[in-house]
């Protein structure tokens, strides 16, 4: 959606692509052609090169849009676009290649002089040699599995009496669960912030960037909720994060929009992540700030024009707090909750803006990511956007599936939140606290409202019922009484 | 209009009658001003007292829900001069008790077979759903009397799942 209408807005017509699932979707809708590619398993369709070439072919498409799901980061999709005469709206394949690689992007990254979490990048060879390192780089150190991952082979050490005990477990662990004892040593960040900056590059190595992204309110590495500018991120660290990710930029000949991701500790100090090769879900934050269409620009750069502005003629103004919009249960750990979108009600006004994929009546699909929209807040600081976007937040209505628009509102007025005080443990440490009492003190007026509901709009559709007798629930709800307990639940999730 | 409206488990006596173009309203004999309009389907527009409420009618599967403001409060309404009304009312803890999916997805495991006793809290299947799985629990402690979804079966909201008697 958000392409299309950006298609739209430069006069450029828009082909969209659709599975069995998603005849109904949104950007089906509004496109101006849309061919199906095949059944819902992305497999057999987002993810298929030869369909997806095929509709650009019949199409007689010039460029393809990835978005940021499914082939966005694919550098053999975009080399096989490059291969089939069609331009992939985003940098080459040999950039993504470089950056979907880990190792690769830290050698070459390290050429020129990014800063990464201090500590070795080969195995450690003994004791003394990892207290050696642990000295120069400062306690707390992380020991890792040189093949690790997923925690195994993982030691957290916070002083020099624990380091041999630790690595001889480290080594272990690493030896069962990967057939490789080598562990290295990396400086513990206690408590880091996400932050990423946007970066933006024409193809005649004009390379800029955006302004910074906070997005440390995570859950299960998912980001939930991001703003720009970081309440951390002053003038002068802006500068040094920004240069540094022009120079990762450079460093790899990046084109086209990109995000530089950043690990902050508490000192400030910030390390290299990785680079995301698209646009990112979160883009909508700077682009309030800065005032640039990104989409628009993504275009241009690819149809060969150069940067429209130098960087010092990027100001940024405001404040802007973006909410990813699920269906998710909150009352049922987040779990997605599928389902047809039977009422919905929509916030506007000022400071608003909704890139939204749902509409009323619409069925999520079980098959895909559950994000439903995105709202964001914008205002000329953070304590206005943030009071417009809760204002928002109680006026947003979506029935008939489970959404976390409920997080939000306690996100927002959350001590913590509101002094900026975030980390990339910020949200799980939120869900484990006692969510705030909820005042439920209008239960005489959702009498009154059932009884006037009953006589002027007695025959409303049940879902999942089909009957259209005045009182369907009834039946249902003696088949199914609730429970205390799924009451607690519901009242503790509303938090 | 004479009502039996419960709200969390609180049960409230609701008298309703149109005056003109409001109402006359008693809610467990105290007399309130209320005016009402219904702006959309499963939309309300009240006025009690002055005070303006949006109210959201929303149905899962299996149960009715209030939102007034950004709280949702659990209905159920019973008319009781209806026999259905009052037979609903009272038949909850017994007689069989059907287990309903309460999203989209597929049966992915059923843990249980017919004539199986089972305790309240149980698990009796597994749906999937977004590659999440989501156990059905028993409501209540019985025998099984009929499992209605096979393993494999899609399932939609609101499908009976099996019958606990």
């Amino acid at each position: 959606m958000r392409v299309i209408r950006a298609c739209r807005e430069l006069g450029i017509p828009s082909v969209a692509v659709y599975s069995d699932v998603d005849r109904a979707s949104l950007h089906v809708r509004k496109a101006d052609e849309a061919y199906h590619i095949g059944p819902a398993a992305a497999t057999e369709s987002y993810l298929n090169f030869d369909k997806i070439l095929d509709v650009a072919k019949r199409s007689g498409a010039d460029a393809i849009h990835p978005g940021y799901g499914f082939l966005s980061e694919n550098a053999e999709f975009a080399q096989a676009c490059s291969d089939a005469g069609v331009k992939f709206i985003g940098p080459s394949p040999a950039s993504m290649e470089m950056m979907g690689s880990k190792t690769r992007a830290r050698q070459e990254m390290e050429k020129a002089g990014v800063p990464f979490v201090p500590g070795t990048s080969r195995g450690i060879e003994s004791a003394e040699h990892a207290e050696q390192v642990a000295e120069k780089i400062g306690y707390p150190v992380m020991l890792k599995a040189a093949a690790g991952g997923g925690g195994k082979g993982m030691r957290l050490v916070h002083a020099p009496g624990e380091l041999k005990s630790a690595l001889e477990a480290a080594q272990s662990e690493a030896e069962r669960a990967f057939g490789d004892r080598e562990v290295y040593v990396e400086k513990a960040i206690v408590n880091p912030r996400h932050i990423e900056m946007q970066v933006l590059a024409d193809e005649h190595s004009s390379t800029v960037y955006l302004g910074e992204r906070e997005c440390s309110i995570q859950r299960r590495h998912q980001k939930v909720l991001e703003e720009s500018p970081s309440p951390i991120v002053g003038p002068d660290m802006r500068r040094r994060m920004g240069e540094v990710a022009v120079r990762v930029a450079r460093a790899a000949n990046y084109t086209n929009a990109g995000t530089v991701e950043f690990l902050v500790d508490q000192e400030k100090n910030f390390y290299f992540l990785e680079m995301n090769t698209r646009l990112q879900v979160e883009h909508p934050v700077t682009e309030l700030i800065t005032g640039l269409d990104l989409v628009h620009l993504q275009i241009r750069i690819a149809a060969g024009e150069k940067l429209p502005f130098r960087q010092e003629d990027i100001f940024l103004r405001g404040h802007a707090i973006e909410c990813r919009i699920y269906a998710e249960d909150p009352d049922n750990n987040y779990f997605p909750s599928p389902g047809k979108i039977t009422l919905l009600l929509s916030p506007s006004g000022p400071g608003i803006r909704r890139d939204s994929g749902m509409y009323e009546g619409w069925t999520v699909p079980i098959d895909y990511d559950p994000l439903l929209a995105k709202l964001i807040g914008y205002g000329t600081n953070r304590t206005q956007a943030m009071a417009r976007l809760t204002r928002a937040l109680h006026e947003y209505f979506v029935g008939g599936i489970k959404t976390n628009i409920s997080l939000f509102r306690r996100i927002l007025s959350d001590p913590d939140f509101q002094a900026g005080k975030v980390d990339t443990g910020y949200l799980d440490r939120l869900l484990k606290s006692q969510p705030p009492d909820i005042r439920r003190d209008d239960a005489e007026v959702a009498a009154v409202a059932a009884g006037i509901f009953a006589i002027l709009d007695p025959t409303s559709a049940v879902p999942g019922n089909g009957s259209l007798s005045p009182n369907p629930r009834n039946e249902l709800a003696s088949g199914m009484a609730t429970s205390g307990w799924k009451r607690a639940a519901r009242v503790e999730g509303l938090g | 209009m004479v009502y039996d409206v419960t709200i969390d488990g609180k049960r409230y006596r609701l008298r309703l009658e149109r005056a003109g173009a409001g109402w006359h309203c008693r809610l467990d004999g105290r007399e309130i001003e209320v005016d009402a309009i219904l702006v959309r389907p499963d939309v309300l527009s009240i006025l009690i007292g002055g005070r303006a409420y949006e109210i959201k009618r929303e149905y899962t599967a299996t149960d009715m829900h209030l939102w007034v403001g950004g709280v949702s409060y659990l209905v159920e309404l019973h008319d009781p001069r209806s026999l259905r009304g009052r037979r609903g009312a009272t038949a909850d803890e017994q007689g069989p008790r059907k287990l309903l999916a309460p999203m989209p997805g597929k049966v992915v495991r059923v843990l249980v077979s017919e004539k199986q006793p089972v305790e309240a809290g149980q698990s009796i299947l597994v749906v999937e759903a977004m590659k999440m799985q989501n156990e059905i629990k028993s409501p209540k402690k019985g025998v099984v009397q009929k499992i209605v979804a096979a393993e494999g079966a899609n399932v939609n909201p609101g499908d009976v799942l099996a019958i606990v008697e």
